[in-house]
């Protein structure tokens, strides 16, 4: 075995965006299905630390082989999901999920989304009720009317 | 001008300056979640002697310093003499060989210096993932009490000994061992 | 001596974008034709110099001339012609090149179809070309020059990297780019408008087709990406959200939102102020894109090699951009008017409620992509946000966003009648409801999310063709008058990029639920099966490529005993690559399914690991690509968009000077 230098230091010596080959090991064996699924979706949901973007299942460094080993080696032995996502956190910190978690400093991020769409619905609204309201404005100036019908004198389809 | 319409450009001066703060930041400037927390532990064979086992406690016990290396990274070998020099100043340091074949290590330290007190194998990476390990070379300081309290991703410096590391095992030696401040002649060592 | 050359090309363009930048101002501010002229001369200076300099890089690669750092770090004398063609482009400078050339090509398209644009817009627009061109220029001459020499040079070059010797990269970056410069367009288009303090439906009018054109090839950009990703990464993937991909959804969205928004204000004079900012933010959020590429601050698979200097040039180019752009909005956006009137129930209200969900789904992939970076520059710890997030916030914001694709159409402008609309659709809302449902039922797995989306695309095409059915009128006329009836480019075009979209929905939610993937290890003679497929290994072989090396497979693919492909994954060595092995995925391709095989490592004694999938629909999606691309260039091929020019040629009317003109790509 010629141990290659690991993928931080690759990232160092060459330039960015140098993605290797793609990990396929030796297939795994499971006693469950359950196992299969939870070992499938967690090696998709944890990032590979020392890549630049890329979860341990993509990923062709060594230290992604190691956390796949010992995802494996843990859900062989009947760990769930989040003692697996426990003690991978304990070791390399949130960064290693790929799925933030819900606290203090993840609180924005997911509360986000919503609030947006809360925001944008009520604008929506607004915009709406207030267009209503103003039934008689018409919607362009003459000058813009003359220019239409001028632009849209040949426009053959129907216009509203 | 309309109040409402300087929001976008009240919005956009904040992101901005975020992406000007981030440009300072180093995005591969991992955390250490593990420091503060017990050594993790581990069951290994003896680099020099496979019939010898070691655990986290054959790392415990004074103020040291663990070091994650293997032959196949030349940053690791650029760092070696620092810790030759760490180690002629009485700072244990306590070696992980991480994901290397044995001989070869063997041979590389025969050949030239040994910093290491104790070196256990690690030829799978399993105390790697235990510990929390990125990349060679890593290097930990643990209190007496066997406690991470620092870690380095990536080769020690002259200046980061300087600046972190010695102040910071005199501290620790300071206090366990209250009447002994071997950590000055470590310094002394470390600047000549 | 031909490199400096191309050095001097690219300082008289910068010279010339400067002059493009001021001049034509100048002469608005005059009222002097001849220098509001010279926008154009200048414009095709800007191109001829840039082609020039474009010309001697490709010269440099074609040669291989090792003293020009550039060509000896992205090609090797082996390498074979078309990737020393394509490596061009294959780094950081040298797809800066092609980002400022294509910017000028669009700077000369644009001087060319506004003949009858009234002087003063044809000026603005260019001038701000000019100053987007200085930016970028001045960025690519002093930070990122591709011209730069080492002495000596060396013998052999270190080759590009593997992963973009692939035909994705003959067109994935040329089409990317060509929409992330388009962008530049729509957006000078904007701040001519706000220069000239008004905004009046002709100006909605000449702006939409840039607009179009530009959504087309950055829609084609990423789908070729995807495209690429898919095959060649070797993994079966093909969106990542990982932040570089995210950087060219961003403008995407916004894009799609713009063209919407663009609608209404060309039609009814609405939504002009909105469209405006669309037309800004668009434009800095391919800014934004470079910033996130090339300088580092985020990390990512395709970062190209960064350096914070670069970093600092793009960020200033950024708050340039931004700021003045922003200031002449709160200044001057206040003025314009504010379109018709419309009921709670109307198309405006719908494509408000469009580009509402639009913006938002947009937000929420800019908060996913720079949360980590916020979080860092604050100290609050470091966070990962990846696939599992986009997907959850992303989908359920798309998925009422897909319904209003098929009732858009079909409501009224200014006020409709909700009864109406479902007389004219409730066949199509049975349709997809029952069809929708029972499909996946029909495939085995049934999961309400996949249900749904197969609902929402069906009711898609179902609305689409009912929209088409009724523009044809009565059955009883002529059936060429009827055919004539519905031969609006707009119209196809929209309803085929919409279909586009549904085919494209249907594959992502196939793939997503019924895809199977499976690890084997397999010996010579031995074989596994995957979604009712048996593949069999026949034989490993060693093959020799120009600049590479390969173990490749010979695995035969039966299904219930009968062949149906054969396939040849290898596994690359390229020389100049040493211990970085590249993935050779071997496809077989068909309507509703792909079987894919890639090779892995090595195991021990004749057996070799595999990975194979079997993924169905996945021909939809690109399918469905092409058919947004061909949708988009149906729309803006509209004729209502240049025949004026015909009509009434040279004639100014009044000093608002509103002249519509020829404007096509």
């Amino acid at each position: 075995m010629i141990p290659r230098v690991s993928c931080l230091l690759l990232a160092w010596l060459l330039p960015a965006g140098l993605a290797m080959a793609l990990a396929i090991g030796e297939p795994l064996e499971f006693a469950t299905e359950a196992q299969q699924r939870q070992y499938d979706t967690l090696v998709r949901e944890l990032r590979c630390t020392v890549c630049q973007s890329e979860t341990i299942h993509e990923s062709n460094a060594e230290l992604a082989a190691d956390m796949r080993r010992r995802v494996y080696a843990m859900t062989l032995a009947g760990q769930d999901a989040e003692a697996i996502v426990g003690f991978m956190v304990q070791r390399y910190g949130d960064y290693v999920r790929y799925r933030p978690p819900l606290q203090a400093n993840t609180l924005l991020l997911w509360a986000s989304p919503f609030l947006l769409l809360v925001v944008g619905g009520f604008t929506w609204w607004r915009i709406v009720v207030g267009r209503r309201h103003m039934a008689a404005y018409p919607a362009f100036t003459r000058r813009e009317r003359a220019l239409l019908d001028r632009l849209s004198r040949e426009d053959t389809g129907r216009q509203p | 001008m309309n109040r409402r319409l300087l929001i976008p450009l009240v919005a956009t001066v904040a992101l901005l300056g975020l992406l000007y703060l981030g440009l300072g930041i180093d995005s591969r400037d991992l955390p250490s979640p593990l420091v503060g927390k017990p050594a993790p532990p581990f069951v290994l064979e003896a680099l020099e002697d496979a019939e010898v086992t070691l655990t986290e406690q054959d790392f415990i016990g004074e103020v040291a310093l663990v070091n994650v290396w293997a032959t196949w990274c030349s940053t690791c070998r650029a760092e070696k003499p620092l810790l030759m020099e760490l180690a002629q100043g009485d700072i244990p340091i306590h070696a992980f060989n991480y994901r290397d074949e044995r001989e070869s290590a063997l041979r590389y330290l025969s050949v030239s210096d040994n910093p290491y007190r104790t070196i256990a194998y690690d030829p799978a990476g399993d105390a790697g993932i235990d510990w929390g390990v990125y990349a060679t070379p890593e290097t930990y300081v643990l209190d007496a009490e066997g406690v991470i309290r620092y870690k380095r991703i990536g080769p020690l410096t002259r200046q980061l000994l300087l600046d972190e590391v010695l102040p910071l095992v005199e501290k620790l030696r300071a206090e366990s061992l209250r009447e002994e401040p071997l950590g000055s002649e470590a310094r002394r060592v470390a600047q000549s | 001596m031909v490199a400096e050359l191309g050095s001097f090309a690219l300082i008289l363009a910068l010279c010339l974008a400067l002059a493009q930048s001021l001049l034509p101002l100048v002469g608005v501010r005059l009222d002097d034709d001849r220098l509001m002229r010279s926008a154009r001369f200048l414009a095709s200076g800007q191109f001829v110099f840039l082609s020039l300099s474009f010309a001697v890089l490709t010269w440099a690669f074609v040669a291989s001339d090792f003293t020009v750092r550039y060509v000896a770090g992205h090609s090797s004398l082996e390498q074979p012609l078309i990737y020393r063609l394509t490596a061009v482009w294959g780094g950081h400078e040298g797809s800066l090149l092609l980002w400022v050339f294509m910017l000028s090509a669009w700077g000369v398209a644009v001087a060319c179809f506004s003949q009858s644009l009234p002087r003063e817009m044809t000026a603005r627009v260019l001038a701000v070309m000019g100053m987007v061109g200085v930016g970028f220029i001045a960025f690519t001459l002093f930070t990122s020059n591709p011209f730069e020499r080492i002495v000596p040079g060396p013998m052999d070059g270190r080759g590009m990297n593997p992963l973009l010797q692939d035909p994705g990269m003959i067109l994935h970056p040329p089409l990317l780019y060509m929409g992330y410069v388009g962008t530049a367009v729509v957006f000078a288009f904007a701040m001519a408008a706000l220069l000239g303090g008004r905004l009046d439906p002709a100006w909605a009018r000449w702006s939409r087709p840039w607009t179009t054109v530009t959504w087309v090839f950055l829609t084609l950009g990423i789908a070729v990406g995807a495209w690429w990703a898919y095959y060649e990464l070797g993994w079966g993937g093909w969106w990542f959200w990982d932040p570089v991909e995210n950087a060219s959804f961003l403008p995407w969205l916004t894009a799609t939102a713009l063209i919407h928004s663009l609608a209404v204000t060309e039609k009814r004079g609405g939504f002009k102020v909105w469209t405006l900012m669309l037309a800004i933010v668009t434009f800095a959020l391919t800014v934004l894109g470079a910033f996130i590429v090339r300088s580092g601050v985020i990390t990512s698979v395709h970062a190209f090699a960064t350096d914070p200097e670069r970093g600092v040039f793009l960020l200033g180019m950024l708050s340039l951009t931004l700021l003045g752009a922003l200031t002449l909005y709160a200044w001057r956006a206040p003025r314009v008017g504010l379109g018709g009137a419309f009921a709670g129930y109307s198309r405006e209200s719908l494509l408000l409620a469009n580009n509402v969900l639009l913006t938002v789904a947009c937000a929420a992939v800019f908060i996913g992509t720079l949360y980590p970076l916020a979080l860092d520059a604050f100290g609050l710890g470091k966070v990962s946000v990846g696939p599992p997030y986009f997907d959850a916030v992303f989908a359920p914001l798309m998925l009422p966003l897909l319904l209003l694709v098929g009732l858009g159409p079909a409501v009224t402008w200014k006020q409709a009648n909700p009864g109406e609309t479902f007389r004219q659709l409730r066949w199509a809302l049975l349709v997809s409801g029952v069809a929708g449902g029972l499909w996946p039922l029909a495939l085995g797995v049934w999961r309400p999310m996949t249900a749904l989306s197969l609902m929402l695309a069906i009711w898609i095409v179902l609305t689409a063709l009912l929209d088409i059915r009724k523009r044809m009128g009565s059955a009883r006329q002529p059936f060429a008058t009827r055919l004539r009836r519905i031969a609006r480019p707009s119209f196809l075009g929209m309803h085929l990029a919409h279909v586009g979209l549904a085919l494209v929905v249907v594959a992502i939610a196939m793939v997503n639920t019924y895809e199977v993937e499976r690890d084997v290890r397999l010996e010579p003679g031995q074989s596994a099966s995957v979604g009712g497929y048996d593949f069999t290994l026949r034989r490993m072989e060693s093959v020799q490529g120009p600049n590479w090396e390969a173990d490749q497979a010979i695995i035969d693919v039966t299904r219930e005993g009968r062949p149906v492909a054969q396939l040849a994954p290898q596994r690359r060595y390229y020389d100049t690559h040493v211990g970085m092995p590249m993935n050779q995925a071997s496809l077989d391709r068909r309507p509703t399914r792909d079987v894919y095989v890639s090779l892995g490592e090595r195991l021990e004694g004749d057996a070799w690991s595999f990975r194979l999938y079997y993924k169905p629909y996945m021909a939809w999606m690109w399918f469905g690509g092409l058919l947004l691309a061909l949708g988009g260039l149906l729309a803006a091929a509209d004729k209502r968009y240049r025949l004026a020019s015909r009509r009434a040629p040279r004639q100014r009317m009044e000093s608002a000077g509103a002249l519509p003109g020829e404007v096509t790509s």
